[in-house]
C-alpha cells in the first residue's frame, strides 16, 4: 500500500506535503485577515475594534501550533501539556472550590503531568497507551475522590468532586488525545501525524467558521435559546453539512480513512464539536461569565477558544483508532 | 547595575513565571498612573499581591514602581530583606513599636518627592483570605503630604486563594486586578481611607464571580 507511506520526496523541510501545504493556505487567510484588521476599522470606525487584537491573536496561535507540528510529537506535548493547564487552571478559577481543597486543586495539576508523561512513557512501553485510556477517566476519579473524603469536609463534598474531576477529563484528557496522534507511526497516515492533528483543528475550526457565516446569512430559528442565543438551525445544520463535505473531499489527503469511514466521521466529527461548544457555553452560563479568562487578547481565555476540541478531540481519535489506525 | 538587574528579572524572570502561574487578567489597565508621584492602593489578602500589582505595569515604569512594605517581615535581614529591598524595590516600614516623634512615613514621603510611584495596601496586614478588613490612615498622610500625588484604587481576587496567610503551598489560580479612576486629597484623614476603601469595594462588581468557601 504504497499511497499510504510517507517517501522521502513527499516532504519539505520535513514536513509532510500535506500539511505545508495546509500551513500556506492558513497563513494566506491570516494574512487576509490581517488585511480587513488593517482596512475596517479606518472605513468603519468603532465597529471592528476587535478584530486588531484577534487577528494578532491568529498569528501567535498558528505559530506556536504550527511551530509545535514541524518539531515533532515531543514539542506537540510540551505546548498542549502547557495548553491543557491554563485551561484547567481557568477552569478550577472559575468554578466554586472550597478553602479545604488547595491540595486537591494541587493534585489535578499534577495530573497534567502524569497524563502527558504516558504520551513520552509510549516510548518505553506501548501499553502506556492503555493506561492513558483509564488512568484520568478512572484512576484519576478513584485517586480524586478518595483524597477529598480523606480531608474530611462533608459539606459540598459531591459537587467538588464533580468539579474536579469534570475539570481534568476535559481540560486535560480530551486535550491530551490530540497530542497522542502525533504518535501515529508516520506509515500509517498519508500526511503523518502532523496530518491528523492539523486535520483534526481545521476541521473543528472550520465548523466554528461556517456556523457563524450560514448563522449570519440565513440564521432564523434558535436552536439552543437558553444557552446559546445567537447559534441557530440554520447555522448548525449548515456548518455541520459544510465541515462534513469538506471533511469527505479532504480525507484522503491527511487520513488513511476509506470513503465510507470518511463520511461517517465527517458526520460525527463536527456534531462532536457544535456539542463542546454549547456545553462550554452552558458552563460559562452557570458560573455567571462571558468569557474563561483573558489571556487570549480578542478571544478571552484558553478554554474559550478550545471548546469545540474539548468534544472533537477524543471522539475523532478514537474513530480513526477504530477505522484505519493499527498502532492504536 | 542593580537597576538592570531588578528591571531584566522582573520583565524575564518574575513577570512570565506570574502570568504562567496567576493569569494576571486586568480590567481597566490604562487608568493605571504613567508617571509619578502616584500611589496605588489595593486590598490585601497575600504576598502575591505586590508580584501581581508590580506586573501590571510597562517595563520602562519597573524602576519607579515602589510597594511599601512591613519592615518585622520584609526587612529581617539576609538573602531574604535584599531581595525585597533590590529586586522587588520596597520600602520597609515601620509597624507599631516605633518611637514617638518617628516618622515611619519618611522614606514613602521621600520616594514621592523623588517621583516615584508607590504601592500600598491600606489594610496594614493580608488578614483573612479574600475578605477586606478596615484601612489605616497612613496612605491618607502620604497625599496630605504631596497634595500632586493621585491615589489609584486597584481591586484584587484571587491571590488570597494562591497563598493565603499562613499557608505554605501555593496552588495556582487566576488573579484579576480592577483598575478604578484615581482620587485626590479631600482634606480629612478618615474621609480620604473611607472614599478609598468605598471604591475598591464598588471596583469587586467588575471582576469574575468567586466562589471559595
Amino acid at each position: 500500500m504504497s499511497g499510504l507511506t510517507v517517501s522521502d520526496d513527499d516532504f519539505i523541510l520535513n514536513i509532510p506535503e500535506p500539511v505545508f501545504l495546509g500551513f500556506l493556505g492558513v497563513l494566506a487567510l491570516l494574512l487576509v485577515g490581517t488585511i480587513a484588521a488593517l482596512i475596517l476599522p479606518r472605513a468603519q470606525p468603532g465597529k471592528w475594534t476587535d478584530l486588531g487584537p484577534r487577528m494578532r491573536s491568529w498569528w501567535v496561535i498558528v505559530i506556536l501550533v504550527g511551530g509545535a507540528l514541524v518539531l515533532g510529537w515531543q514539542a506537540t506535548a510540551i505546548l498542549f501539556a502547557l495548553i491543557s493547564f491554563l485551561a484547567l487552571k481557568e477552569f478550577l478559577t472559575l468554578a466554586p472550590t472550597r478553602k479545604e481543597d488547595r491540595l486537591i486543586v494541587l493534585l489535578a495539576y499534577l495530573s497534567v503531568f502524569v497524563n502527558y508523561g504516558l504520551i513520552f512513557a509510549e516510548s518505553l512501553f506501548q501499553d502506556s497507551y492503555q493506561i492513558y485510556l483509564v488512568f484520568l477517566p478512572v484512576y484519576g476519579f478513584l485517586i480524586s475522590a478518595a483524597a477529598m473524603a480523606w480531608i474530611g469536609r462533608t459539606e459540598g463534598y459531591l459537587p467538588t468532586v464533580g468539579i474536579i474531576h469534570w475539570g481534568m477529563v476535559v481540560c486535560v484528557y480530551n486535550i491530551g488525545y490530540i497530542a497522542f496522534l502525533m504518535r501515529v507511526p508516520d506509515a500509517e497516515a498519508p500526511a503523518g501525524g502532523a496530518g491528523l492533528v492539523f486535520f483534526l483543528i481545521f476541521i473543528t475550526q472550520l465548523n466554528d467558521v461556517a456556523q457563524y457565516c450560514w448563522g449570519k446569512a440565513l440564521g432564523r430559528t434558535k436552536i439552543t435559546p437558553s444557552v446559546s442565543p445567537n447559534k441557530t438551525w440554520e447555522g448548525a445544520v449548515g456548518g455541520w453539512l459544510t465541515t462534513a463535505v469538506v471533511f469527505y473531499f479532504l480525507a484522503p489527503v491527511f487520513t488513511p480513512l476509506s470513503p465510507l469511514h470518511a463520511a461517517i466521521m465527517g458526520v460525527i466529527v463536527p456534531m462532536a464539536g457544535f456539542f463542546g461548544d454549547i456545553t462550554m457555553s452552558a458552563i460559562k452560563r452557570d458560573l455567571g461569565v462571558k468569557d474563561t479568562s483573558r489571556l487570549i487578547p480578542g478571544h478571552g481565555g484558553v478554554l474559550d477558544r478550545l471548546d469545540s476540541l474539548t468534544f472533537a478531540a477524543p471522539v475523532y481519535f478514537h474513530l480513526l483508532a477504530y477505522f484505519a489506525i493499527e498502532r492504536f | 547595575m542593580l537597576q538592570t538587574i531588578r528591571r531584566y528579572g522582573l520583565m524575564l524572570i518574575v513577570r512570565p513565571i506570574a502570568r504562567l502561574l496567576f493569569g494576571l487578567d486586568v480590567i481597566g489597565a490604562d487608568k493605571l498612573p504613567k508617571d509619578g508621584p502616584a500611589i496605588v492602593a489595593a486590598n490585601h489578602n497575600s504576598h502575591v499581591d505586590t508580584i501581581v500589582l508590580l506586573c501590571l505595569f510597562p517595563a520602562k515604569l519597573l524602576h519607579k514602581i515602589r510597594p511599601v512594605a512591613a519592615a518585622d517581615h520584609f526587612d529581617k535581614g539576609g538573602f531574604g530583606s535584599w531581595f525585597s529591598k533590590n529586586i522587588i524595590g520596597i520600602i520597609p516600614i515601620k509597624r507599631g513599636g516605633a518611637s514617638r516623634g518617628e516618622d515611619v512615613l519618611l522614606a514613602a514621603k521621600e520616594a514621592l518627592t523623588r517621583g516615584e510611584i508607590l504601592v500600598v495596601f491600606p489594610e496594614g496586614s493580608r488578614g483573612e483570605p479574600e475578605e477586606m478588613t478596615r484601612f489605616k490612615t497612613g496612605v491618607a498622610r502620604l497625599v496630605e503630604f504631596h497634595p500632586a500625588t493621585t491615589v489609584t484604587p486597584v481591586y484584587l481576587q484571587g491571590a488570597g486563594r494562591s497563598l493565603p496567610k499562613d499557608a505554605k503551598l501555593l496552588v495556582p489560580f487566576n488573579t484579576t486586578a480592577v483598575v478604578g479612576d484615581p482620587l485626590t486629597w479631600n482634606g480629612s484623614h478618615h474621609g480620604f481611607v473611607d472614599e478609598l476603601r468605598a471604591r475598591i469595594e464598588a471596583l469587586k462588581a467588575q471582576a469574575p464571580p468567586m466562589r471559595w468557601e
